[in-house]
């Protein structure tokens, strides 16, 4: 590519589908369409089995009858509406649930690795906010593993199917902004080849965004590197809105210091955690379920624990989680790849010794609003219009299954079940005589504007800095915990780091492996999301789930039982009903949200 | 020199400017904690914006950051320099065998076509149950030190067969990944697997020097597996004997 790129400059490249991401989501996706005859690609800014996918360890919780064969997808649905505090959309957590099972089959028959019980069947753990008959039947074990490389082999399982089926896979190639034509329809992307720096219009009739998350925007967080919220920012920067932004997990496992996640099947197989005292305070927090409540629970309960001086080391800045008492020979098969981690990051083997562990953002439960069919919908006038062109799913999109907290396992599960709703979806769609008009010059020309002021800069701001500057911000004001007046400080920090972020100095023009190129624009999308967070969060006035603000210490069912939409162009927040419709079964109605 | 510098000596080759490529030198203060090759890699960039690497997951899980330190391959992720540091110096080169994109960036599209060359996917033709296909725990741990590799390539590329036949010998990373669905008591297509090995290249250029074992970041013995294939093509050709004798 040049300094400056005109459209007349570059190629287009024509498919059917496109898909942006090459992680669970995108490649289930993709396999659903690579069998359909439609021109399908895959453009993954990695080689797809180094997608963030591949670090899931725990499992993929699903009813499929195995560890108890009266199990219920049912109650599957009833512990999500729970753990989402009730603003997850019933009728896709209820699609989710009675889906999931045929979704796990074919994984299975895909050749997924998955652990086994002595019947054949596959192996299930317990995980946090699971429950029988309703939560009235005591802990389930709903959590189907892989050991605890459940996301390692579901990745590499849907890329081995992925080549068998014959997708079309571009490597390494890094899109950059979303293509719109004059009727506000999604047309496709403008992306480039990291390895030699050309860069195309790759048209579509259909794009899906499926790039995961961005946990990133934070300072400590589990999430890869990789994960810079690409396909949300891009449909941002392009007018789209952003649903339930403020609404982001803290892992209350992430190794202390490195961040790396320690999955919930640690406490799942038997593990509990410890203050500095060796009390097992979660006894106090949830009586119940102890360390198996919602992963917010946990997560708020751990930071008063540190905050009322109760933390271990040192500094009495983290939990210990015990696993020790599990014995060697149960650590080895079901957790290996924890006891791997623990001794690389944390430098103690939990055969022996506590993890030193702490709450970690984890997981971004907002998104792209999307329909179970994984089309992306605006807002006009009040109502939901469908994006011509544009879906997304998994991470980055907000269906929403997870509402205002997921449970642990849920997300893998959500990846499959929608990703393959997505791919069935626009085959119909296409094969029915659907599609897009095409773009003008002048359409592509406007996408390719930020790309062309990066190029073109020749002083400015240096990316990294930049980026530490805002994930300090995000993480010191928007945290575990949260209050009005440092929100306020932190939108006055972010007023001025959008200014540098829109003014980055691109030292290295070169073509070939440009990472810092790719490192700047992923800062830019970083902002997007990081932006549309903090707006959101300062704007709901209560606590609910994973948002939890001091000021405003309860739920607020009477103004805020609804989902938060960012509205990118006016940079405000309108409240979007949660739907309590589900077809199958009664909706389940708010209750007070205890474990 | 003090000691409390670090001297790292990087291979450095951007193809639009350099005719060829050349080992720079970076001093950097030794940092206060152990950290791992891979921060190391992050400092000096936020100084030499133009040093090329990968990395993903940053947690050894996701196998973008294989690299070649101090003459060994590992991941850069999970190498504490202190497990590398000789005489206060660090050599980071790419990959060894494998063309080189740019800096420590190699070309992997000969060790992805050999992952495909074996098929890598479970093939079964019977129709699929309602429910998932039963297999019992021993069966399924015969895939465990298998499943696990993260195609990082570090074993291939430190395999003298491999550099010498690199579009004839499978290599160690795809003949593990062959031997996993060998293994799989799910998969019909043994035959046929088997069949596509027998050749005097794919597999028998392994000479068992265990370069691989010694490389592998995960602990996983691609040797071992590839022990295995052999006995496997050597009890089919017998049975194969056997039959043509009875015919």
């Amino acid at each position: 590519m040049n300094n400056s790129t005109l459209a007349k400059d570059i190629k287009t490249i024509e498919f059917d589908a496109l898909i942006i991401g090459g992680g669970g989501s995108g490649m289930r996706t993709s396999l659903e369409l690579a069998k359909s005859g439609l021109k399908t690609a895959v453009v993954s800014k990695v080689f797809p089995t180094r997608s963030h996918t591949v670090s899931a360890q725990g499992g993929i919780t699903c009813a499929i009858g195995s560890a108890d064969p009266d199990d219920d997808w049912r109650w599957h649905m009833y512990d999500t509406v729970k753990g989402a505090d009730f603003i997850g959309d019933q009728d896709a957590i209820e699609y989710l649930c009675s889906e999931g099972p045929k979704a796990v089959f074919e994984l299975e028959h895909m050749g997924l690795p998955f652990s086994r019980f002595e019947n054949g069947r596959i192996y299930q753990r317990p995980f946090g906010g699971q429950s029988k008959d309703y939560g009235k039947g005591g802990q389930a074990a709903r959590t189907c593993a892989a050991a605890d490389r459940t996301g390692h082999a579901l990745l590499h399982t849907l890329y081995q199917n992925n080549i068998k089926e014959g997708t079309n896979f571009l490597n390494e190639w890094f899109a950059v902004d979303i293509v719109k034509n004059s009727k506000n329809e999604v047309t496709g992307v403008i992306a480039f080849s990291i390895e030699y720096g050309e860069l195309a219009y790759l048209k579509s009739q259909a794009t899906v965004m499926a790039t995961g998350g961005a946990g990133r925007i934070y300072a400590s967080t589990t999430n890869a590197l990789i994960n810079t919220g690409d396909g949300l920012a891009m449909a941002l920067r392009a007018g789209f809105p952003a649903q339930d932004m403020e609404m982001w997990q803290f892992h209350p496992t992430g190794i202390y210091g490195a961040g790396s996640l320690v999955t919930e099947g640690c406490r799942g197989e038997g593990g509990y955690l410890v203050n500095k005292d060796g009390e097992r305070f979660m006894e106090r927090y949830a009586p119940n379920v102890k360390d198996l409540a919602g992963r917010d629970v946990v997560a708020r309960s751990m930071v008063l624990e540190i905050l009322e001086g109760r933390g271990c080391g040192e500094n009495k800045d983290h939990i210990f989680l015990k696993l020790d008492h599990l014995g060697a020979d149960v650590l080895n098969a079901k957790l290996p790849g924890i006891c791997e981690l623990s001794k690389t990051f944390a430098h103690v083997d939990p055969i022996y010794e506590p993890i030193p562990v702490v709450p970690t953002c984890h997981y971004m439960m907002g998104g792209t609003p999307t329909n179970i069919h994984g089309q992306a919908f605006n807002r006009v006038n009040n109502i939901d219009s469908v994006v011509p062109g544009l879906f997304a799913a998994g991470e980055a999109a907000c269906v929403s299954v997870h509402g205002a907290n997921r449970l642990g396992g849920n997300s893998l599960l959500d990846l499959v079940v929608f990703g393959r709703a997505t791919g069935m979806h626009i085959q119909q769609e296409l094969k029915s005589g659907g599609g897009v008009e095409s773009a003008t010059k002048d359409d592509i020309e406007a996408s390719l504007q930020r790309l062309n002021h990066l190029n073109e800069s020749t002083s400015g701001y240096e990316t990294a800095p930049v980026k530490k500057e805002l994930q300090e911000c995000m993480q010191n004001y928007f945290g575990v915990f949260r209050r009005g007046e440092f929100m306020e400080k932190g939108l006055k920090e972010l007023d001025e780091i959008r200014d540098k972020v829109n003014n980055l100095h691109l030292k290295d023009k070169s073509n070939a492996f440009n990472t810092s190129r790719v490192e700047a624009i992923e800062l830019q999308n970083l902002f997007e999301v990081a932006e549309a967070t903090a707006i959101a969060a300062y704007s709901r006035n209560e606590s609910r789930g994973a948002h939890a603000r001091d000021d405003f210490p309860e739920r607020d069912d009477d103004n805020w039982l609804c989902h938060s939409l960012y509205d990118p162009i006016s940079k405000t927040i309108s409240k979007r009903d949660v739907n309590f419709s589900p077809s199958q079964v009664e909706a389940f109605p708010p209750v007070v949200r205890t474990y | 020199m003090s000691s409390n510098t670090l001297e790292v000596s990087m291979y450095r080759y951007n193809p639009e400017q350099d005719k060829f490529p050349y080992m720079k030198k970076y001093s950097i203060e030794k940092p206060a904690r152990d950290i791992m090759v891979l921060d190391l890699l992050h400092l000096l960039k936020e100084g030499d914006d133009s040093i090329s690497y990968r990395r993903s997951c940053r947690e050894g899980v996701c196998g973008s950051d294989g690299m070649n330190i101090n003459g060994k391959n590992g991941l850069a992720c999970i190498t504490p320099i202190s497990s590398v540091i000789k005489k206060d110096k660090i050599e980071l080169r790419p990959l060894p065998g494998l063309p080189v994109i740019r800096d420590l960036v190699v070309d992997m599209t000969q060790f992805y076509a050999q992952y495909e060359k074996i098929k890598p996917f479970l093939q079964n033709d019977t129709t699929a149950p309602e429910q998932e296909r039963l297999q019992s725990p021993e069966d399924r741990a015969k895939l465990d030190g298998l499943y696990e590799c993260i195609l990082c390539a570090c074993c291939s590329t430190s395999c003298p067969s491999f550099w010498w036949n690199p579009d004839k010998f499978v290599g160690p990373a795809a003949l593990l990944q062959a031997y996993r669905f060998l293994a799989d008591t799910r998969d019909l297509e043994t035959q046929n697997r088997l069949e596509e090995l027998s050749d005097p290249f794919s597999v028998y250029r392994c000479h068992g020097i265990m370069n691989c074992v010694s490389a592998c970041p995960k602990s996983l013995n691609p040797n071992k597996a590839i022990g295995e294939i052999k006995s496997m093509l050597l009890s089919n050709k017998k049975q194969v004997i056997a039959s043509d004798g009875v015919r």
